[in-house]
């Protein structure tokens, strides 16, 4: 029999592991082309500064998932500085070397991606020398609601208006603000907004590093509730990067859209007919998505717009 | 009983052989317990390939420890028949392709004498054909779904049928005929599901409904839903690795309170340790060992949880199959020395004697009295716990007693010195509930 209220409460739930799984990594493929391999691991991040600043800081719960996306969003910012951009490492190789030695990884997704699956080695085992194979858990806050035979984490459902409020926020940033301005001119011309006098550089530090937070913030968000250990970025990977996918061009509309169907599908499939036919029908639903629309939900949307225009 | 690093030094010492242990060390193991003497002849090789990266580090990496325990200690105390143990240590980090690579470099490279390898089914169903292919000793110590009737494995901890053969007739007693199954999704849990049919059959209880999750699930809001639909009396749970730990959790956070049987929690990767309570809370572990097993053995002063943590003082637990590497290092030493000899032949045919570990002459096994090797079927007849957790994670013995492996000698009829053959018998072959 199929519930209802389990549907829905899934559905919430499938939508708030999607988006939030993808969001930062959004940002950082959609807008700056880099293939960020190491999205897990930034999760990672997150998830464990949130759960030792509780543990062994003392933090409230909420203030440890706030550090938990700044430290990681921080750690964005060196990321790119070292490895994505090499701005550092070129500063220090003009004035020894007189010239760079990192070209920026900007727009090359094979090396970008190769750069990063590297630091994602490397985050993971050094977690892992650090930290053990596991640290202490925090619980899960808030409780569960009942509904005749069923309960459910009230937590999960507080995951999913966390997560609306988010794509609220990157769109607001990105549409309404003089940063999200200055960075989508740094993104579509870097040498016409260079010419407007944009700091095209920062520009990029800035939305690595928000992207990073993004990512940082879904880790400290899921820590209550999924197994602290090294390799836990792994369980963000492939939602995320279908959801990126499947979204398209269009960063928050895509994964708000991309979070809804896919979530819906998910949803629906395990709800029916167990948790493995959900996740097959989620890997389907992708393949099925990436042939008949191969720029995603939003350039689908795009391209109908432009149709229309010139039909017009 | 002081068995520290330095106190084996000190041995070493004044045996003489610590003259020549930096010239020949050549072992891998963190311990670093290569104490090879000059000739080859004076020395033994042992194998240990154990997970300390990847998704099974956390319960691989107990057993690695606990095997360097087992091997300095014997190293210290003169050997096995005079000969110092040489180890082979690496980590496959729970990649199957890698164990294959390794068990062949063990095999052929090394020479292992014997060979301790692997945490799940699947990585030794990956490395059986190897090993019987170039007729190794192998010690399997994982508690598993049971049924591996092999000439050349030793598969030394507790089957299904003794962990669940403990646990499922005490909750149908103490909660109710009706249960619910999950279970990881390969042949361990789809196994040991068909297992507690079979128990559940014998017990005058009914399986409700039954789930096989993907080891890379993480997400558990629909399993959850189904159980509370079922409404079972109890679920009986075989979740395996680090990313279904999280199922205890969001079962708790949803208020989903009915007890859990299992064979997988707690004494393998301590969630009740890991977890904030009450998540674990009501949770029984059918086991033959948990660090907290009351034995004296175990907990006694300078028993073995005395001895690994002076050994290793940042291990976060010492683990059910940590015991099982620990003391089948002991039965390996007791049969070498019936056998006189490192002859793989004799030492598996010394073995099939019945080694018996708690006698005189050899160490209690820290989960209980004495315990027995059945030579027939290379199973131990282990001593069984039901472990349960309360509220603030407070371990207690509810029940414990000796529970002898009888599907391979009594239903498959596995009698390998007088058969030897290389099968993994299933329940589905002999009971008609298990389909």
């Amino acid at each position: 029999m199929v519930n209802g209220i389990n549907l829905a409460l899934q559905f919430l739930d499938s939508f708030a592991f999607i988006v939030l799984a993808a969001a930062g990594l959004a940002i950082i493929f959609g807008i700056m082309g880099v293939i960020n391999l190491a999205h897990g691991e930034f999760i990672l991040i997150g998830a464990y500064t949130a759960t030792l600043a509780v543990t062994q800081l003392g933090l409230p719960l909420v203030v440890a998932m706030l550090v938990g996306g700044l430290v990681t969003g921080l750690f964005g910012i060196l990321t790119e500085r070292v490895i994505i951009s090499g701005a550092w490492p070129n500063y220090i190789s003009q004035r020894t070397l007189g010239r760079d030695v990192i070209e920026p990884l900007y727009d090359r997704l094979a090396d970008s991606m190769v750069a990063t699956f590297g630091l994602s080695l490397i985050l993971t085992q050094g977690a892992r020398i650090r930290f053990g194979n596991s640290i202490d858990q925090i619980a899960t806050p808030f409780g569960a609601i009942s509904y005749g035979e069923f309960s459910y984490s009230s937590y999960r459902i507080v995951l999913a208006g966390v997560s609306i409020g988010l794509l609220l926020v990157t769109y607001y940033l990105f549409t309404r603000t003089d940063f999200g301005m200055r960075a989508r001119a740094t993104i579509q011309d870097k040498e016409t907004a260079q010419a407007m006098g944009v700091n095209t550089d920062r520009m990029y530090m800035l939305t690595f590093g928000f992207g990073s937070a993004l990512a940082g913030l879904t880790g400290a968000l899921f820590a209550p509730v999924i197994s602290m250990q090294p390799t836990l970025g792994d369980q963000f990977l492939v939602e995320a990067f279908v959801a990126v996918v499947v979204g398209g061009p269009s960063v928050v509309l895509g994964t708000a859209l991309s979070g809804g169907v896919l979530g819906a599908i998910l949803a629906t499939f395990s709800n029916l007919y167990g948790t493995f036919i959900g996740r097959i029908a989620l890997l389907v639903a992708a393949l099925i998505a990436l042939r008949f629309l191969p720029n995603g939900i939003t350039g689908f949307i795009e391209q109908l717009r432009k149709r229309r225009q010139e039909s017009d | 009983m002081n068995r520290s690093s330095v106190s084996r030094r000190q041995f070493l010492g004044a045996s003489g052989a610590a003259l020549v242990t930096g010239l020949a060390g050549c072992s891998a193991g963190e311990g670093g317990t290569s104490t090879d003497t000059a000739s080859s002849t004076d020395t033994l090789k042992i194998g240990v390939l154990e997970d300390q990266s990847g998704n099974f580090a956390l319960v691989g990496d107990p057993k690695a420890k606990a095997s360097m325990l087992a091997i300095e200690e014997i190293n210290a105390n003169g050997g096995i028949d005079g000969k110092q143990i040489e180890t082979f240590q690496r980590d496959p980090q729970s990649d199957n392709q890698r164990y294959q690579e390794l068990t062949r470099t063990a095999i052929n490279e090394e020479n292992v004498d014997a060979l301790w390898a692997g945490y799940s089914s699947a990585t030794r169903e990956a490395i059986r054909p190897i090993i019987d292919r170039n007729e190794q000793l192998y010690f399997y110590t994982t508690q598993y779904e049971g049924g591996v009737c092999d000439e050349f494995t030793f598969a030394v901890g507790p089957t299904a049928r003794q962990q669940l053969g403990i646990v499922l007739p005490y909750l149908v007693e103490e909660f109710g005929p009706d249960i619910y199954t999950i279970a990881a999704d390969y042949n361990f849990g789809q196994l040991s599901a068909d297992w507690v049919k079979v128990l559940a059959n014998e017990n005058d209880a009914n399986v409700l409904g039954e789930e096989f999750i993907p080891l890379s699930e993480s997400s558990f809001g629909s399993t959850i839903n189904r159980i509370q639909e079922a409404d079972p009396d109890f679920v009986m749970s075989m979740l395996v690795g680090a990313n279904h730990t999280s199922f205890y959790e969001q079962k708790a956070s949803a208020g989903l309170d009915v007890p859990i049987g299992t064979s997988t929690a707690m004494a393998q990767g301590y969630e009740h340790r890991r977890l904030d309570a009450p998540a674990m809370a009501n949770i029984y572990a059918g086991v033959n060992y948990m660090e907290e097993v009351p034995t004296d053995s175990n907990t006694g002063d300078g028993g073995f949880v005395d001895r690994y943590f002076e050994m290793y003082p940042d291990a976060p637990y010492l683990n059910e199959e940590a015991e099982t590497n620990y003391f089948s290092t002991y039965m390996y030493k007791k049969a070498v020395e019936q056998a006189g000899t490192t002859e793989q032949p004799e030492v598996i045919e010394a073995l099939e004697s019945g080694i018996e570990l708690g006698t005189e002459e050899a160490p209690e096994a820290p989960e209980g009295e004495t315990i027995k090797l059945d030579g027939a079927t290379h199973h131990v007849d282990h001593h069984m716990w039901i472990m349960r957790a309360d509220e603030e994670h407070n371990i207690e013995a509810v029940e414990n007693r000796q529970i002898p492996e009888t599907f391979l000698s009594e239903t498959a009829g596995c009698n390998l010195p007088e058969n030897p053959e290389q099968t993994q018998y299933t329940p589905v072959d002999y009971y008609e509930e298990a389909e």
